[in-house]
């Protein structure tokens, strides 16, 4: 996020929210909001293409169909221009190439766009009028903006937005993606990626290789790694033969599952920390017993950078141990076995850890955005949000204030395409995909919360009364779903929720994970998978009696 | 900025805040039961009440606003009178339960009933008999006869989670705490992020996981940060004997204050599940057959069985009703089921030691270096996993196995 929860919660004007469940995915923030809009009066736009939650508390839902938000984002931006709303002086001082934006922008009036997304002209006036005349005004987005074949346009088109309204670098506002797991943000920023060092240095970048090579007294590749859809490919025709996982089951989180089993079958050795036997176990070759996050200690980060602490407060349970002690002593292992010989001299060319604080030590050293971040200050209970360049440095809660990081803001506009699937004659249904409240991404901690599994117990897949008519489909009745590449049972939820012709399915369930159905299409750039859209068909397969005869 | 005097003592304070505010800034305690800082003021329980001289009756501190010249004394006769005869009002309709109530110790009333030397009034006139735990939502506990109808919860729910579950119903003695149009919470439009709970004075809504598991002198609190969402609530666990038994706000948290969700405040029951990992696990075929009789006849490895983990990973859904029951922890013995002369499956999971299972690992790393170099490796860190985890373990993708195949699954 460029701006923190507290600005956006206390002081936006205006919040549009595109692509994200925000009640049910990041629910604290979600209560925020609408907190900030009936106590204080905000103004609450929500674009989605499914009645969500949050959407009843709206002053305006955009209920556009899946895969068009750049033709809704460049539609807003239409009215903006046209009426002369935009922030002249921003636009002038602060960012480039909006030259180039207008004439993209010029082709998507309010009755073009409401051809391609399904939303009604007259919305897309009002939406753009409520920003206009409230700001600053805060963006908030989530993976139904990333998880598309045009992610990285559709995150592009959203910061144009932003830009055009001057509702960067300032409190209440800002471009706002909410990440999904706890430290997703963190294992992005130490370098979880294959493209970057710790604290985004490039791979490619000759002074960040040469860093890195003098701190661990190694040779370092200039070469960028593999991204988790390319090791699959990779495993899959063997090039690929050990795949090392932490705590992540692909077996329910990657898209199209068939093909995931097929690389994993095919991979000579895969070593798995986990907490439980998980989906992926079932291939693993060594599977070593991690600790939760409640038998350990250290820092995570979250979705507005803000850097916190974890604190062991039980024992693991029998022999499991934390994941920094595992890779510790693998790594120990390897090196008496010669298979690496750092140099010796290397300041940090060992593994002699005492603790996570030893750790953190060598992070600050060597990744310049967390360099302030001690476990002194962080015990100090100081708010630490990155960049924290030094230890006098006080962190940034707002980013591009006064001026972009990468000095102008660059508008970079971008035409609607279509998503890569679509439905057609055999599979004539949108499939879009999610997650609901109470339960977890493959589930493997919320299966195990036992109120939380009696509050969804079960796989339940979204239909409109009109497709369930046609495919002879009470609520509450098992239906198969299929895709071009697998399919799936699971009950059918009969709700306006969605519109006629789109379907909602989750992957909180392993036996009917909707990933069975997703598309592997890529965004060329992020490689993100298209999980928000696919075709599919549906037909009916079994009365709600039949279901135990399934499940069992 | 104005000046008043609060107890003889001449303060300073911004325009605009209460007697209360000014009164806590300059660190004079005035007691409440109503009011809670986070929630707007309702005075309602006239706890608060003060004597500001030249005022015809005592002022409720927490809705009165401090005004310039103002003379307060908070511990007036009559203040102090009025104080006694709201908690003694209360408690001719409260049970005598605190021997056994879960928030003895941790309680607003009992700790002001305390202080001011109230008994508990003796009487065979009518106290209230609402039947306890009346409600099926499977985390939130409900027991009407300790209400003192503070209308924190129904505030806590409006203002905090904005979702109106909470009213009051009926009138004079009938007057009843009720979800919706006196419905099951649920029915009501709960999403039981237990908001209410937190905000409850007293035992009146408590953590159904929770009951009879400890109070609040036989835990230890731990502040962490939730392991779900990127939101980054703060939170405490509430430890007792080695095991987490509640989750509870913590009211300086810097992201969420009070605030949690569902899966936050009621999703920890996981870490105690008897389905977690406690061995490390190899398949036979990495280890050998003979290592592995041997060692299994020593009694020091065993057969870990692979289905029954599987068919363990779902169960029917609890009946609501009846309180979740504790999950024994943990479970370290693995059954030896299968008969190892007759047939020892080459990808059978062996339960072994940290050592031979490093070992293999390792091994099998060198070898393939050294065999085909670091393309061979592909490797997924963790987003649940700490910065010092995924610090490391980029370390150990980069320098000991010399490759940038490392990903995560943030893109999903
Ligand atoms: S649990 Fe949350 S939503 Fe439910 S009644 Fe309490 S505050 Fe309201
Ligand atoms: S349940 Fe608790 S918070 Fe709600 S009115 Fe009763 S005493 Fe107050
Ligand atoms: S605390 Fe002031 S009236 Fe209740």
């Amino acid at each position: 996020m460029t701006n923190s929860i507290r600005d956006i919660a206390e002081e936006a004007r205006c919040i549009f929210i595109i692509g994200s469940n925000t009640t049910e995915q990041h629910p604290v923030i979600g209560a925020k909001i609408r907190r900030a809009k009936r106590h204080r009066g905000a103004k609450l736009i929500v674009a989605d293409p499914r009645r969500i939650d949050i959407a009843d508390y709206a002053d305006l839902h955009l209920q556009h169909k899946p895969g068009t938000d750049i033709a809704l984002l460049n539609g807003l931006m239409h009215v903006i221009l046209r009426e002369g709303w935009q922030d002249d002086e921003f636009i002038r001082e602060r960012t480039e190439g909006f030259e180039e934006l207008k004439p993209v922008v010029a082709k998507y009036t309010p009755e073009v766009v409401s051809e391609i997304t399904g939303v009604p002209a007259e919305d897309i006036e009002l939406a753009a009028r409520m920003m206009a005349e409230n700001r600053p005004g805060a963006l908030l987005y989530a993976m139904g903006i990333t998880q598309h074949t045009v992610g990285v346009p559709n995150v592009m088109s959203c910061a144009n937005l932003q830009m055009l309204l001057g509702n960067m670098g300032v409190p209440g506002g800002g471009v706002n993606p909410l990440r999904g797991q706890n430290n997703v943000q963190g294992a992005c920023d130490m370098g979880g990626l294959p493209n970057v060092y710790p604290g985004y240095q490039k791979v490619t970048d000759r002074a960040a290789r040469e860093k890195f090579e003098q701190a661990w007294g190694v040779s370092l590749s200039d070469q960028v790694g593999l991204t988790v859809t390319e090791m699959l490919d990779a495993a899959e025709r063997g090039d690929v033969r050990c795949l090392y996982i932490i705590g992540e089951n692909p077996m329910t989180s990657d898209p199209d599952l068939n093909h995931v089993r097929y690389s994993l079958q095919n991979t000579e050795f895969i070593v798995l920390q986990e907490l439980f036997f998980s989906e992926t176990a079932q291939f693993a070759d060594v599977i070593f017993p991690a600790a939760s996050f409640a038998e350990k200690d250290g820092t995570v980060t979250n979705t507005e950078r803000r850097i916190q602490r974890v604190r062991k407060a039980v024992d693991p349970p029998g022999e499991a141990m934390p994941d920094h002690w595992i890779i510790v002593q693998l790594a120990k292992r390897m090196l008496a076995l010669g298979a690496t010989t750092p140099d010796p001299d290397a300041p940090f060319a060992d593994w002699e850890y005492q603790s996570w604080r030893d750790i953190l030590e060598e992070i600050n050293a060597l990744t310049p955005i967390y360099a302030g971040v001690t476990a002194q200050r962080l015990d100090a209970g100081e708010a630490l949000h990155w960049p924290v360049f030094g230890p006098d440095h006080p962190g940034a809660p707002i980013l591009h204030v006064g001026k972009f990081t990468r000095g102008k803001g660059r508008f970079v506009a971008s035409d609607h395409t279509s998503p890569a699937e679509l439905p057609d004659e055999d599979y004539p249904l949108m499939l879009t995909t999610g997650r609901v409240l109470y339960h977890w991404h493959g589930g493997e901690m919320t299966h195990r919360a036992q109120g939380l599994e009696a509050m969804y117990p079960e796989a339940l897949v979204e239909i409109h009364p009109k497709d369930a008519r046609k495919a002879g489909v009470a609520d509450g009745d098992l239906i198969k779903v299929a895709s071009r590449r697998g399919e799936i049972v699971a009950k059918a939820q009969v709700t306006d929720r969605v519109e006629p012709g789109l379907i909602f399915g989750t992957f909180h369930f392993a036996e009917s994970a909707a990933n069975f159905l997703t598309n592997p299409a890529l965004d060329p750039q992020a490689k993100i998978p298209e999980y928000k859209v696919c075709a599919v068909r549906v037909e009916k397969a079994g009365s709600s009696l039949d279901e135990r005869a399934i499940s069992e | 900025m104005i000046n008043l005097t609060i107890n003889g003592e001449s303060i300073t304070a911004p325009e605009g805040a209460t007697i209360l505010e000014v009164a806590r800034m300059a660190g004079i305690e005035i007691p409440t039961l109503c009011h809670h800082p986070d929630l707007s003021n309702v005075g309602a329980c006239r706890m608060c009440v003060v004597s500001v001289q030249g005022a015809r009756a005592l002022q409720t501190a927490c809705t009165t606003p401090a005004a310039d010249g103002m003379v307060v004394d908070t511990m007036s006769e009559d203040a102090v009178e009025t104080r006694k005869f709201v908690l003694e009002m209360l408690l001719t309709d409260h049970p005598n339960e605190c021997m056994t109530c879960e928030v003895n110790g941790d309680c607003e009333l009992q700790d002001l009933v305390y202080d001011y030397g109230v008994k508990w009034p003796e009487h065979n006139g009518q106290r209230h008999q609402w039947e306890i735990n009346p409600d099926p939502n499977p985390f939130i506990f409900i027991d009407r006869n300790k209400c003192i109808l503070c209308s924190r919860c129904i505030r806590a729910c409006n203002e905090i989670q904005n979702r109106d579950v909470w009213n009051f119903a009926y009138r004079g003695f009938q007057t009843k705490l009720v979800a919706g149009a006196d419905q099951f919470m649920l029915d009501a439009g709960c999403e039981s992020c237990g908001q209410c709970v937190a905000y409850c004075p007293v035992g009146a809504l408590y953590d159904k996981m929770s009951i009879g598991l400890g109070r609040v002198n036989q835990i230890t609190k731990v502040r962490t940060t939730c392991s779900y969402c990127g939101v980054g609530c703060n939170f405490d666990l509430n430890v007792r004997d080695g095991r987490i038994i509640r989750v509870t706000s913590a009211a300086d948290a810097p992201v969420n204050g009070m605030a949690l969700c569902v899966k936050g405040r009621y999703g920890y029951d996981y870490v105690h599940h008897p389905d977690r990992l406690t061995r490390p696990l190899v398949r036979a075929k990495w280890l050998g057959r003979e290592a592995v009789e041997e060692r299994i006849a020593a009694g020091e490895w065993a057969i870990f069985d692979e289905a029954k983990q599987r068919l363990t990973h779902r169960r029917p859904p609890n009946d609501a009703q009846t309180p979740i029951p504790n999950t024994q922890y943990p479970n370290t013995q693995y059954p030896n089921t299968q008969d190892l002369n007759t047939q020892l499956p080459p990808d059978t999971f062996i339960a072994t030691d940290w050592d031979t299972a490093l070992d293999v690992v390792a091994n099998k790393f060198a070898e393939t270096k050294k065999k085909f170099g670091g393309d061979a490796f592909a490797l997924l860190a963790s987003a649940k996993c700490t910065n010092e985890e995924n610090f490391i373990f980029n370390k150990f993708t980069r320098q000991m196995l010399a490759t940038h195949s490392i990903d995560h699954c943030a893109r999903l």
